[in-house]
């Protein structure tokens, strides 16, 4: 049987609830899960102070209620499960290397950053700073897919150096800004100085978007790995037609600062 | 000649022999290529099976198990489904890496793919890759990581790994006719049925082989030669012919197999197809039991299916 976890106190400033992670809760019983600590700010308090515990986690956790001020959910996360039915708050999945989250509502920002493997499905939007690394830190992140069917906004995937972005809707400014390697899709419209500073990676977007200096144009094509790419987030729900498979795409390379062998592929039959 | 006792099993009139194909363990992989159309897929296909009849002298056995819709492949294009043999796992890498690289990564709108799951592995596009010169780039999808090699006409996409796993190597069929037309028809709607089935491939021309072999050699240099226990022209001259009176063409499919049961399947279909007037026996080629690992008995293959459809 899996753990529920109902939100029944709203909190009224951010509550860090790492431990709400199959990792940490597999096996523990509902007494010694509603003791958990938790901070309210920062003040450390009980877990059952805001949640409703009812069953056991057997790698599978569902949340239910608005969310959208609890951080941290899955931090960490290696292992299971966790389905939450509404809204999330920041930092969701930090660091995760394994299991999958699904969110059936928004996420706040900094969904996954510095993951390095699993799986993130956010329904709704999301904010700023998808799978980025931390500020100060030299890696994004590494591996592992984050699914967001809604929009983002600025500096998704900053420094990321693998794994896969696939944005449903539109991002804000400075997609993949710093990107290391990986692969960041968006469906929608991306903003401005898209790839800045990027060295190798991918960057696609379905949509005519502007253009750093420092990047060139080099040809049209249909990349064959982009198929396989394309198919794949249709598989998982997004919104892709045979058009955007079968059609040929513009490649920018750049930055022309750091190594210019990133590329940016745009749909060019829009 | 062939003792009556040797006859146990007959298809309509044809004559089954109380025998069994002699197969070797062998390492086996599948790769999966597509290109814009069917007609590219197939003329890498081609490429890549050329040259690979036998292991005696072409170091592996190829050939194109299947074709593949668009649906069934990995970039969503027309494919083509080859297998590829070799004596060992090592052998094979090489032969991979030597025969993506020049027949497939050559053939234009081409990409190549693994089709086989398996613990063991060979790196292709791995080593393929410097190809490009520092151009090159991959991506990681999935467990997936694939190679793009910068190519004139765009890239060639190639996974960094193809799986490889044990296999059969050298299941066969002999159909003994009374002539060459007669036999060669019974050979070719054989063939036509054995391609059907998943897993196999018939490595010879179209299928057939006519200049089946024996161990060794008279002469010192050779480790096979002609198989004159076979040939309608040494019937009475070689004190081995199994060569029966009427009958005057011999010709054999060759069968590599990912397994044990695709080949006796393979062989299963072959017999009935084959089984048609004026083919006097069907039979197949053994070397007395002691060099191959699997013995594939005609009457066994042809009773376990008949008695599993009967069920």
């Amino acid at each position: 049987m899996s753990l529920k976890l109902s939100l029944h106190t709203k909190p009224d400033v951010p509550l860090e609830a790492d431990v709400i992670c199959p990792d940490k809760l597999n096996g523990v019983n509902e007494t010694a899960i509603a003791a958990l600590t938790v901070f309210h700010g920062n003040d450390q308090t009980a877990l059952g102070d805001f949640f409703t515990v009812k069953g056991q986690c057997d790698g599978e956790i569902q949340l239910e209620g608005d969310l959208a001020n609890v951080k941290h959910l899955g931090s960490e996360m290696t292992i299971g499960k966790m389905i939450i039915e509404g809204d999330v708050g920041q930092h969701l999945g930090a660091c995760m290397s394994g299991g999958e989250i699904v969110v059936e509502g928004n996420a706040h920002d900094w969904v996954a950053p510095e993951m390095t493997g699993g799986k993130i499905t956010i329904k709704g939007n999301a904010g700023h700073l998808i799978g980025s690394a931390y500020r100060g830190s030299p890696i994004g992140m590494q591996g592992g897919e984050i699914i967001i069917h809604g929009d983002v906004k600025n500096e998704t995937g900053n420094t990321m150096r693998g794994g896969l972005i696939a944005i449903g809707g539109n991002t804000g400014d400075f997609t993949g800004v710093n990107m290391l390697a990986g692969t960041i899709i968006v469906l929608g419209e991306m903003g401005i100085r898209n790839g800045a500073s990027m060295k190798r990676g991918t960057i696609i977007s379905m949509h005519h978007a502007p253009m750093i200096p420092t990047f060139s144009y080099v040809c049209t094509y249909n990349p064959t790995y982009l198929r396989m790419y394309l198919s794949y987030i249709r598989k998982l729900g997004m919104e892709v037609s045979d058009e955007q498979i079968n059609g040929n795409y513009k490649r920018w390379i750049g930055d022309a600062i750091e190594l210019n062998k990133g590329e940016i592929l745009l749909y060019a039959n829009e | 000649m062939i003792d009556d006792w040797r006859i146990l099993m007959k298809i309509k009139s044809t004559e089954i022999v109380d025998t069994f194909a002699e197969a070797f363990k062998m390492s086996g992989s599948r790769i999966i290529i597509t290109a814009e159309s069917k007609q590219w897929a197939m003329a890498a296909a081609q490429s890549i099976t050329g040259f690979a009849t036998s292991v005696i002298g072409c170091k592996c056995e190829a050939g194109i198990e299947k074709e593949l819709s668009a649906d069934e492949t990995p970039d969503n294009r027309p494919g083509i489904s080859v297998l590829i043999f070799a004596m060992d796992a090592d052998g094979l890498g090489k032969r991979l890496m030597e025969r993506v690289g020049q027949c497939v990564m050559t053939c234009p709108t081409t990409a190549c793919f693994n089709g086989l799951e398996s613990d063991t592995t060979a790196i292709v596009g791995g080593q393929l890759r410097y190809f490009g010169d520092g151009h090159q780039s991959s991506k990681v999808l999935g467990k997936q990581r694939l190679w793009r090699i910068p190519v004139m006409d765009g890239e060639f996409v190639v996974d960094e790994r193809f799986g490889i796993q044990d296999a059969v190597g050298g299941g066969n069929i002999l159909i003994l006719g009374k002539d060459q037309k007669t036999t060669l028809r019974a050979a070719t709607a054989a063939t036509k049925a054995m391609r059907e089935i998943d897993g196999v491939i018939l490595p010879f021309p179209n299928g057939v082989v006519r200049s089946g072999s024996k161990v060794g050699s008279k002469y010192k240099a050779l480790i096979a030669s002609s198989n004159d226990a076979y040939c309608p022209t040494l019937r009475t001259v070689s004190s081995e012919s199994l060569v029966p009176e009427g009958v005057n063409c011999v010709l054999e499919i060759v069968i590599d197999g990912l397994s044990e049961e695709a080949v006796a399947e393979a062989m299963h279909v072959g017999l009935h197809a084959a089984a048609k007037p004026g083919i006097k026996q069907l039979s197949a080629g053994n070397y007395g039991g002691n060099l191959g690992q699997y013995h594939l008995h005609l009457n066994k293959i042809l009773e376990a299916r008949e008695a599993s459809n009967q069920s």
